[in-house]
């Protein structure tokens, strides 16, 4: 990590970048949280370990409109995210510099704590730690395995390669060990009434608190929907049958084809919801029915749902 | 001082659900919660709930009133009256949304978060009286549950809540779970009452094994990080100063502007009041509102707090300054520590202290 700081160090001194978009060391061993460094010396505090799941790409729509260029650590998956931003015109690339962070997947600290609670100390958990998580707890200490803390998300990593960088550091790991839409294929393999019944369930959870919508890079709207006070629907209301038929579906609707499976939406849900699931269907089903598509793999890409073909598929045809 | 066994604790529930309805930390779809007891239901008397379970008494949706407009067919208007004139034809009645009538009973809050109680009570229960909140919390009987594993997250201790006794907070039974029993005290008539109802489950126990479980807690307690925190500086009175300082710009920037540790907390009392159009009227609900979102306060003039900075710093000043301000100094936090486990950024009121507290001894923060 050390030398991660050095060489961002070294951008800011020679003025490269005007500031540095990284992770913050928290209080605990594991919640570092999102943050700017405006100088060498904050950069003290800078730290990058398994703990650092949180995807960069959305602050740099604020970012990229201060003066001069901010460097932003982005992991592999996390370009997708930033690529799809400059598809939609959210960003100012000129005004980014784009350091690809390698990465070995990133730790589920609700997984972890699972079997850990009192925690005062973990290790093993940077870049180029060991295979196994070393947790100290005031009720005594546990292991695990690196690769069984991993979020939901690493598990269908998309790969080692950053989609887009000015320069890399560290080494990335694919950490993909379960097929991409293996969970889709089971909520397929559902009946109607049954995978009604699993979404309810989940859904009834919801406290409506917006993380998931407030953290998802796809959702870049100026203002959204609902938040408009003059909408007459039940809004701020948490209500099961409301968010049930609305909120998420809406939202999932309107990120498809524009949402790269980054996985920030599950991460972020005080609920364990596995918002994830909605949009993952839509990509396998766009990939079926427009041929393959991943958003953010190409910023010049023209998605399938802003494109219009003669062969296109009818609603409601099923192919 | 009576006990249960623990494997025996459905009994003791389908006996309170016999009567009254019950309320507890139930797991769904992997997450805990307090839930009506069903039969078969899992329950999770040792791990934090999600969300507080501030919802008995104060909900996040509930109906105030529900308006209807019922227009009167032209053939059935009295002599004189114009059938074009749709003021005559048009009614409105209101019917007014019934308040709690039934005791229930809510198992398994903490001692922090029946002190959360006593947070909304001093809002809710003064002048002007919450007429839907004071019914509920008349008709509620607390039944808290002494801290078994408390979490590196928890620091209630910092705000006076001891999680090892929960009769010196606002419970009407406390309860202890010691080995492989539940250890049952009544603690107010209301309390005493319930006990009486539920006897025939309970055994007479002996106050030792409850004394050593708390001096095992309170020793717990010790050891956790949080426990130590210092809030010299905050309180009544620090406005100014506190409002003032520039460090909020340095700190709420990740701040994602959800609602997630308002709506995880047991003390945060905001609410919105709005209306939904209904085919033939509007139904008048409330429903919980959160500081960090762009519409809170919206008023017709305007917006009092444009910028998410002005959003977050008013999140912690509520909890720290003016709440104290108002209330002879009570802090409306509890250091139930959710917002710490939920906040998605990570940022949560125990950094916010500490980060004033760094400041304050000439650090950078």
């Amino acid at each position: 990590m050390q030398g991660l700081i050095d060489r961002l160090t070294a951008l800011l001194n020679d003025g490269t970048v005007a500031r540095v978009l990284g992770w913050k060391k928290g209080d605990m061993p594991y919640n570092p949280e999102p943050a700017i460094f405006n100088s060498a010396e904050e950069l003290k505090d800078f730290v990058y370990d398994g703990f650092c799941g949180a995807n960069l790409s959305k602050m740099m729509i604020e970012a990229t409109k201060l003066e001069g260029k901010t460097a932003v650590c982005l992991k592999p998956c996390d370009t997708y995210s930033f690529n799809q931003l400059i598809r939609e015109h959210r960003v100012n690339r000129d005004n980014a510099y784009i350091i690809g962070v390698g990465c070995r997947g990133k730790l589920d600290i609700e997984k972890i704590k699972k079997d850990a609670k009192g925690i005062t100390e973990i290790s093993g958990t940077e870049l180029d730690g060991q295979e196994k998580v070393t947790i100290k707890t005031i009720y005594g200490d546990k292991e695990i395995n690196y690769t069984d803390a991993l979020l939901g998300r690493c598990h269908v990593c998309k790969g080692k390669e950053h989609m887009i960088a000015d320069e890399t550091w560290g080494e990335s790991k694919d950490t993909a060990d379960q097929e991409r839409f293996e969970e889709v294929q089971k909520l397929e393999a559902m009946t109607a009434e049954e995978r009604f019944e699993f979404f309810k369930n989940e859904l009834s959870k919801c406290i409506r608190c917006n993380a998931c919508r407030n953290v998802c890079p796809a959702c870049s709207c100026r203002k959204c929907v609902f938040d408009n006070t003059k909408f007459d629907a039940q809004q701020k209301a948490n209500v099961d049958s409301f968010e049930e038929k609305m909120f998420h579906i809406i939202r999932a609707f309107h990120v498809a084809g524009r949402c790269t499976d980054c996985g920030e939406c599950s991460r972020v849900c005080p609920e364990g919801i596995p918002l994830h699931l909605f949009n993952r269907k839509f990509i396998k089903d766009i990939d079926k029915y427009y041929g393959e598509f991943q958003a953010g793999k190409d910023p010049e890409a023209q998605s399938p749902l802003t494109d219009f073909t003669f062969e296109d598929i009818e609603p409601g045809e099923r192919g | 001082m009576y006990k249960i066994s623990l494997k025996d604790l459905d009994t003791l529930f389908r006996e309170i659900a016999g009567n009254n309805e019950l309320i507890l930390p139930v797991k769904k779809a992997g997450q805990i919660n307090f839930g009506a007891y069903e039969e078969g239901v899992e329950t999770d008397l040792i791990n934090k709930s999600v969300k507080s379970p501030k919802d008995a008494f104060f909900p996040q949706f509930e109906t105030l009133y529900n308006v209807k407009k019922t227009i009167t067919p032209a053939d059935e208007l009295a002599d004189g009256e114009e059938a074009a004139n749709t003021k005559i034809r048009t009614k409105l009645s209101i019917e007014m949304e019934g308040l709690k009538d039934k005791d229930f009973v809510i198992f398994g809050m903490r001692a922090c978060d029946v002190k959360g109680v006593e947070v909304l009570d001093n809002v809710f229960l003064s002048d002007p009286v919450d007429s839907f909140y004071k019914a509920r919390r008349d008709h509620g009987i607390i039944v808290a549950l002494a801290c078994k594993e408390p979490e590196e997250s928890c620091f209630c201790t910092v705000f006076g809540v001891d999680p090892a006794d929960p009769t010196k907070a606002k419970a009407d039974v406390a309860t202890w779970i010691v080995g492989e029993d539940l250890y049952w005290k009544a603690v107010t008539e209301k309390g005493e009452k319930l006990t009486e109802s539920v006897k025939s489950a309970l055994t007479d126990a002996d106050e030792a094994a409850v004394e050593s479980e708390k001096a095992n807690i309170t020793s717990i307690m010790d050891k956790l990080p949080n426990t130590k925190l210092s809030l010299e500086g905050w309180g009544a009175g620090k406005t100014d100063e506190k409002f003032n300082s520039e460090l909020w710009g340095k700190i709420y920037n990740p701040c994602l502007g959800c609602g997630t540790c308002t709506f995880v907390c047991p003390t945060c009392q905001c609410y919105d009041i709005k209306d939904y159009t209904t085919k033939d009227g509007i139904q008048r609900y409330r429903c919980w509102d959160s500081c960090m979102y762009s519409d809170f306060t919206l008023m017709a003039g305007g917006q009092n707090r444009t910028s998410q900075l002005q959003r977050f710093r008013q999140r912690f000043m509520h909890k720290l300054v003016y709440y104290p301000d108002r209330y002879d100094g009570m802090f409306s936090c509890v250091g139930c520590g959710r917002c710490v486990d939920k906040c998605p950024q990570s940022l949560n009121i125990v950094k916010v202290i500490k980060a004033f507290d760094k400041e304050e001894k000439g650090g950078a923060v």
